[in-house]
C-alpha cells in the first residue's frame, strides 16, 4: 500500500486507517459524524494527497485534451477550473476529472486515485495515435501533495498563511500563489457541499502546509477529517465517486453528467454517447431516502415484485438529514421524484422514495 | 479508553456481554471495546420478540455510518423482549454498552451456556491480545 507524505500524522492522531485506491488513508481521526458535523459547521481539513495530478502542456495541450475529455474546454480561461469526464469509445466513463488551466498552454489534469495510472496511459496513447507531439503528458502525481481545507471558516484559516485575496477568489477558479511561502496552487472547490480550498504544492512541503493549518485552524475549531466524512459529505451533496456510481459501463447521460458532455465537439466515445442520446437512456442514477428503517448500502439491489430492476451504488445513513439516503441506478420510469422504490436489505424489503438530488445544500 | 467490563456478567470472543437477571434470562448487549470500535451507531435491527436463537447465531445487525457488523446469540434460547430504545436512539449503544445500550433479553435454554463464556477478567486479556 502506498502511503501519502502525511501517514505518519494521520498515526500520531490516533487516525483508523484504511486501503482506498491502493493507498493507506485515515478513514476517521475520532468519528465519521463528528469530523462530518465540524466540517458542516467549521472546517474540515483532508488528506488528499492520493489522487494524481498529470501535467500537460504545449501548444496542442487544448486539442489532446478537447479529445479526451467529455467537456467543452474551448473557452476556459487561465484560472478556471472545470469538471469533465473521460470516455472509452463507447462513452462509458474512463474517470471523473477536474482540469485546471494554469496558463495560455499549462493545464493540470486532477484524477482519482486508482485511475490515474490508466488516465495516463489513456492519454498518452490519445496523444500517439493522433500525433499531437508538441503536447507533453507528465505524471506529476508523487511530486505534488494536495490538501483540501473545507467548511464555512475554511477561508478565514487559509487566508492567513495564502499570500494574495483568497476572498476574491471565485468558486471553481483557482490562482497560482504562495502558501507558507511555498509555490502553490490553491482553487475554491471541494468535495463536500460547503465553501472550501484544494491546496496543490510541492510533495515534500505539503507537511508543512499541514501542520501549520492544524495549528492555525485549531483555535477556529478546525479539525481532520477522514475518507468516512469526505464520503458522506459528498453523498449528501450529490457527488458521485468513480468505482461507486461511475465505471466504464456506465456513460455521462446515465448518471448526472449530462451537463459536462458536449455532443457538439469531437472527442473519445461522441458517437456512442450521441447514439444513445437519440435512443434514449435505459437507466438512471437517482437519490433516495429510505422510508423504512434501516441503511441501504453500495450493492444492495433494488427490486420491482420478484424482479431486480437495479442496485444501490452509495448508501449511508446522512448526518445533517437524520437518515438514510442514498443513490441507485433505476430503469429510467422509476427516475422521477417521488416514486418509490423497494430496497432489499439483508432479504428485507425497505420502501424508500426517489428524491431529487443534492440532499443537502449549503445557505449562501 | 474503552469502560472496564462489568464484572457482574460474562462475555464472548465476538465482544458480547451477557447478564443473568436470574430467573432463567439474561440480558444480552455488545461491550464497551466493540462500540469504540464500531463509532457512530446509526441503526440496530433488533430480533423479533420470540425468535428462537442458537448459541453464536447472528441475532442483532449494529450499523455504523461506514460498517455492518452482526451481533452474536451469547447463548441459545427465545427472544423475550428487545431495546425499543434503539430504534430512536441508535448511539445509546455508543453511549452506555454495558446499560441503556443492551439489545435483548433472552430466556436460556441450557444455562450452563453461560458458564461456558468469559469472565470480564478473561475478556479484558482477550482484547489486549487480539484488540480488534
Amino acid at each position: 500500500m502506498k502511503k501519502t507524505p502525511l501517514y505518519e500524522r494521520h498515526l500520531a492522531l490516533g487516525a483508523a486507517m484504511t486501503e482506498f485506491g491502493g493507498w493507506a488513508m485515515p478513514v476517521q481521526y475520532t468519528s465519521v459524524i463528528e469530523e462530518h458535523r465540524n466540517t458542516r459547521t467549521l472546517a474540515g481539513l483532508f488528506d488528499v494527497c492520493h489522487m494524481g495530478e498529470i501535467e500537460i502542456r504545449g501548444p496542442q495541450a487544448l486539442e489532446l485534451l478537447q479529445w479526451v475529455m467529455s467537456r467543452n474546454l474551448a473557452g476556459q480561461r487561465v484560472g478556471e477550473m472545470k469538471l469533465s469526464a473521460i470516455t472509452n469509445e463507447k462513452g462509458g466513463i474512463i474517470d471523473d476529472v477536474t482540469v485546471y488551466r494554469r496558463a495560455e498552454d499549462h493545464y493540470m489534469v486532477v484524477t482519482n486515485a486508482a485511475t490515474r495510472e490508466g488516465d495516463l496511459e489513456w492519454i498518452l496513447r490519445a496523444r500517439r495515435e493522433r500525433g499531437w507531439d508538441r503536447a507533453s503528458v507528465t505524471d506529476r502525481s508523487d511530486a505534488i501533495g494536495k490538501v483540501d481545507i473545507q467548511g464555512p471558516l475554511a477561508q478565514n484559516i487559509l487566508a492567513e498563511i495564502v499570500e494574495g485575496d483568497l476572498s476574491a477568489l471565485r468558486f471553481y477558479h483557482a490562482m497560482d500563489t504562495r502558501v507558507a511561502g511555498m509555490p502553490a496552487l490553491v482553487s475554491r472547490s471541494g468535495y463536500t457541499g460547503e465553501d472550501g480550498f484544494e491546496v496543490y504544492t510541492e510533495a515534500a512541503r505539503i507537511g508543512e502546509i499541514w501542520d501549520l493549518l492544524m495549528r492555525l485552524g485549531d483555535p477556529h475549531g478546525m479539525k481532520p477529517a477522514g475518507l468516512g466524512a469526505r464520503d458522506t459529505l459528498r453523498l449528501e451533496a450529490g457527488m458521485m465517486l468513480f468505482g461507486n456510481e461511475m465505471c466504464p459501463a456506465v456513460t455521462p447521460f446515465e448518471v448526472v453528467y449530462g451537463w459536462i458532455t458536449d455532443l457538439d465537439k469531437e472527442f473519445i466515445g461522441r458517437d456512442a454517447l450521441i447514439k444513445q442520446k437519440e435512443s434514449g437512456v435505459r437507466k438512471k442514477l437517482v437519490g433516495f431516502e429510505l422510508i423504512d428503517r434501516g441503511i441501504a448500502r453500495h450493492g444492495y439491489p433494488v427490486l420491482a415484485g420478484a424482479e431486480k430492476i437495479g442496485e444501490v451504488t452509495s448508501g449511508t445513513f446522512s448526518p445533517t438529514l437524520g437518515k438514510a439516503i442514498g443513490l441507485a441506478f433505476v430503469p429510467v420510469r422509476f427516475k422521477e421524484p417521488g416514486t418509490v422504490l423497494e430496497i432489499e436489505i439483508r432479504g428485507q424489503r425497505a420502501k424508500a422514495m426517489v428524491v431529487p438530488l443534492p440532499f443537502y445544500q449549503r445557505r449562501r | 479508553m474503552a469502560k472496564p467490563s462489568p464484572q457482574d456478567r460474562k462475555y464472548t470472543k465476538e465482544h458480547e456481554w451477557a447478564k443473568a437477571d436470574g430467573a432463567g434470562t439474561v440480558t444480552m448487549g455488545i461491550t464497551d471495546h466493540a462500540q469504540e470500535l464500531l463509532t457512530d451507531v446509526v441503526y440496530v435491527e433488533l430480533p423479533a420478540v420470540g425468535r428462537k436463537v442458537r448459541q453464536q447465531e447472528p441475532i442483532a445487525v449494529v450499523e455504523s455510518v461506514k460498517s455492518v457488523s452482526d451481533v452474536y446469540a451469547p447463548v441459545s434460547g427465545e427472544v423475550i423482549e428487545v431495546n425499543q430504545a434503539l430504534e430512536a436512539s441508535p448511539e445509546l449503544v455508543n453511549k452506555d454498552a454495558f446499560g441503556a445500550g443492551w439489545i435483548a433479553r433472552i430466556r436460556m435454554e441450557a444455562p450452563a451456556e453461560l458458564d461456558g463464556l468469559m469472565t470480564a477478567d478473561q475478556y479484558e486479556e482477550h482484547i489486549k491480545a487480539s484488540p480488534h
